[in-house]
């Protein structure tokens, strides 16, 4: 019997701009795919893609909706860029979102009818540290005690979801709302500026795009950025620069946790505005595809971040239109990866088909 | 290469276009917090919306919208899209609900078992479903063998507590040696959970399991077990076949076309509904004839006085955990206390999650 030999090299000979371009790429590859399964549901290809990736976005006010969707997927991608950039997986930011929303929540909850400027600055700072220490229980326990930090972040994501759980059922639940397992709306001092009236996008967008410039400046002006960088491409390489490798380790965890906490008060001193048990539909883990379709560079994720929270506005609006089922969404977001990751194996190596061979076995 | 990509882009920008027609048409909207084919809460609410579908009005539904930022948007943009009258199924919507009705006085909504009603244009409604819970006490008292009723909860929320209240004295009155265990899932619809609830119950000497969720898992883990069950808010008998000894159907239909109609003819008005058996928004599915002929026709003369108002789910005395008397012997509890029940009574094991 004779067989194929197939031989998997790596291509050397990569060009940059098609780096950035198979995110492109991807994209086009989920409408097409999208539309064939619109087609098969038995919906009209062009009319569905229309309601799903147009219509969302074509007035102010739907504008707005997809940049509140944006912004807390913006920000939690761009710490996870500097986890996976330096071979940290921290799968839980969705955690670190709601640990940060807790502390943040907790603060407004204590400043509960107290007026004063200082009253938001203090709880967005205290969402950021919230996150930021939750994301360093991974990082010291993968410095100091070698356990692996994808499975120590995920099952952290419960402990923050059970805790939160516990606080709104329990001591935080509001007083007078019948014991519905929320808390009090925050006072109007905890909340968000609203940047226009009637829509909701509020300042939260200024610290994403802050935080996304500082991002750039330190993963590509400062000497800790390269040091992520190198760490990423060459553990060894960086050892032997002699980088001090721990406490690498312990920073790209704490900016990450910093950011995801910033997106979780974010949300609730934003859109939300208190405390209850579904202040994120898992945006955490929804980053992450944010994170790689931006090839883990602060304005990819810009983009990545605006791309995907569409797909959610998309589901909507096409439900509400067509009644296409709300998972297409979910599909979309899937296909988009799965369109991404493979291009990215196409682009990274080629295949050589080596000819028949006698099948020795 | 890029600039291939960039033309293809623009060109197919155009081809879709940006034309949305809107079109004066009355129009419903429904918002589910599950999916539709949860065959429980979400089920029971589409086929309220299928009935007035039937009545020749036009409608619409989103599912599976999360209780958080979300909420909002989804509202917003079935009020904006033309909607005239727009139910939200889930007490999570309460907040986005008032909301957005405040910035669309002309559209009215109704929201289901919250209790705000900030502007005119937001109605309240919700059943009675502790009348059902009271008939399914009365089974559960006569079939346990162990004396042990195991029964799922969602949150800790006054309609939750009066169901495991109405079952536990109804169950008592039949049989004074009942227990009741609770298991709280913090959910209304996870399978997952909603299975391992049940296990954990029987494991722990149910021989009846009951759920306050949404979906068919524990009548199914149930049949599996050979212990009895009842299905929630939608006849599920076809899941547990030999298991389900009833099944409490919440039948939104007949008010939600009532209010359609309303809404399109001008006569809608603000309301707090609240209706049981009496009015069929709570019903029953067939008894399952395993309990025999003389518990069956005890269970339907119970809900005919249940219905007629010739007896009470909370007739006094009631007691809670520590013996307090909470309605006095031959008093009934108004819907004040029902609305914001907080206590166990005595009998079940536990305490409230606080």
């Amino acid at each position: 019997m004779e067989v194929q030999l197939i031989k998997i090299e790596k291509r050397n000979d990569l060009s940059r701009s098609i780096y950035f371009l198979t995110p492109v790429l991807a994209i086009f590859l989920t409408l097409f795919g999208g539309g064939i399964i619109f087609y098969i549901l038995g919906f009209n290809p062009i009319e569905a893609l229309k309601f799903f990736f147009i219509t969302p976005i074509s007035d102010l006010y739907g504008l707005s909706e997809l940049l509140v969707k944006a912004t807390p997927l913006c920000l939690i991608a761009i710490g996870l860029s500097f986890c996976f950039k330096s071979n940290n997986w921290n799968i839980g930011a969705e955690g670190q979102l709601i640990f940060g929303g807790i502390v943040g929540g907790g603060v407004a909850l204590l400043f509960y009818n107290h007026d004063g400027f200082y009253v938001l600055p203090i709880i967005i700072l205290s969402g950021a540290i919230g996150g930021m220490l939750f994301a360093m229980i991974p990082a010291i326990l993968k410095t100091y005690f070698n356990t692996n930090e994808i499975l120590v972040s995920l099952m952290l994501v419960y402990v923050a979801k059970l805790l939160l759980d516990y606080l709104v059922v329990g001591p935080w639940s509001n007083p007078e709302g019948f014991n519905f397992p929320e808390t009090r709306q925050f006072s109007e001092s905890a909340r968000m500026p609203i940047l226009f009236g009637g829509l909701r996008i509020h300042a939260g967008i200024f610290i994403t795009l802050i935080t996304v410039f500082l991002s750039w400046l330190i993963l590509y002006k400062t000497y800790l950025g390269f040091q992520i960088k190198v760490s990423g491409l060459s553990l060894k390489t960086a050892k032997y620069a002699g980088y001090k490798g721990k406490t690498m380790i312990i920073i790209v965890f704490m900016i990450s946790g910093a950011c995801a906490g910033l997106a979780g008060v974010g949300e609730i001193t934003g859109p939300i505005g208190q405390l209850h048990r579904n202040i994120s539909p898992d945006y955490g883990f929804t980053a992450i595809i944010v994170a790689f379709l931006g090839r883990l560079n602060p304005v990819g994720i810009i983009f990545a971040s605006l791309i995907v929270a569409l797909t959610y506005l998309g589901a909507e609006t096409a439900q509400i239109f067509l009644q296409v089922p709300k998972y297409t969404g979910q599909v979309f977001q899937g296909m988009i990866l799965f369109f991404l990751l493979g291009s990215d194996y196409l682009l990274f190596f080629k295949i050589k088909f080596l000819g028949l061979k006698k099948n020795e076995f | 290469m890029y600039k291939l990509f960039l033309r293809s882009l623009i060109s197919v920008i155009f081809l879709l276009g940006f034309s949305l027609n809107a079109n004066a048409e009355f129009k419903v909207g429904f918002v589910y917090v599950g999916p539709t084919g949860d065959h429980g809460w979400t089920y029971q609410h589409d086929e309220g919306r299928k009935a007035v579908e039937a009545a020749g009005i036009k409608t619409t539904y989103v599912e599976s919208v999360p209780e958080g930022a979300d909420a909002e948007r989804v509202i917003r943009q079935l009020a904006q899209s033309g909607h005239d009258l727009i139910f939200t199924t889930s007490f999570g919507y309460m907040d986005p609900t008032n909301k957005v009705a405040k910035d669309f006085p002309n559209v009215k909504f109704e929201h289901a078992t919250g209790y705000k009603r900030e502007h005119s244009n937001v109605a309240t409604y919700s059943a009675r479903f502790y009348e059902g819970r009271t008939l399914l006490g009365h089974m559960a008292g006569k079939m346990t063998k162990t004396n042990t009723i195991g029964y799922i909860a969602s949150f800790p929320i006054p309609e939750v507590i009066r169901g495991i209240n109405a079952m536990t004295l109804a169950a008592q009155k039949v049989n004074p040696n009942i227990k009741t265990k609770i298991v709280w899932v913090f959910t209304w619809y996870d399978p997952g959970k909603e299975s391992e609830a049940a296990q954990a119950l029987i494991d722990q000497g149910a021989d009846i399991i009951m759920q306050h969720t949404d979906s068919t898992a524990p009548v199914q883990v149930a049949e599996k077990a050979g212990v009895w069950s009842f299905g929630q808010a939608s006849d599920m008998q076809r899941f547990a076949p030999k298991s389900i000894l009833t099944s409490i159907i919440d039948d939104w239909a007949p008010y939600y076309v009532e209010r359609s109609i309303a809404a399109r003819d001008g006569t809608w008005k603000q309301q707090d509904t609240w209706h049981g058996l009496k009015e069929g928004m709570v019903a029953m599915a067939p008894y399952n004839s395993v309990m025999g002929d003389d518990l069956v026709k005890e269970v339907e003369q119970l809900q005919k006085d249940l219905a007629s108002g010739k007896a009470h789910s909370f007739t006094g005395p009631i007691y809670d955990q520590k013996g307090n008397i909470l309605v006095a012997e031959g008093a009934v509890a108004d819907d004040g206390m029902l609305a914001g029940m907080n206590v166990y009574v005595k009998g079940v094991e536990g305490d409230i999650p606080q």
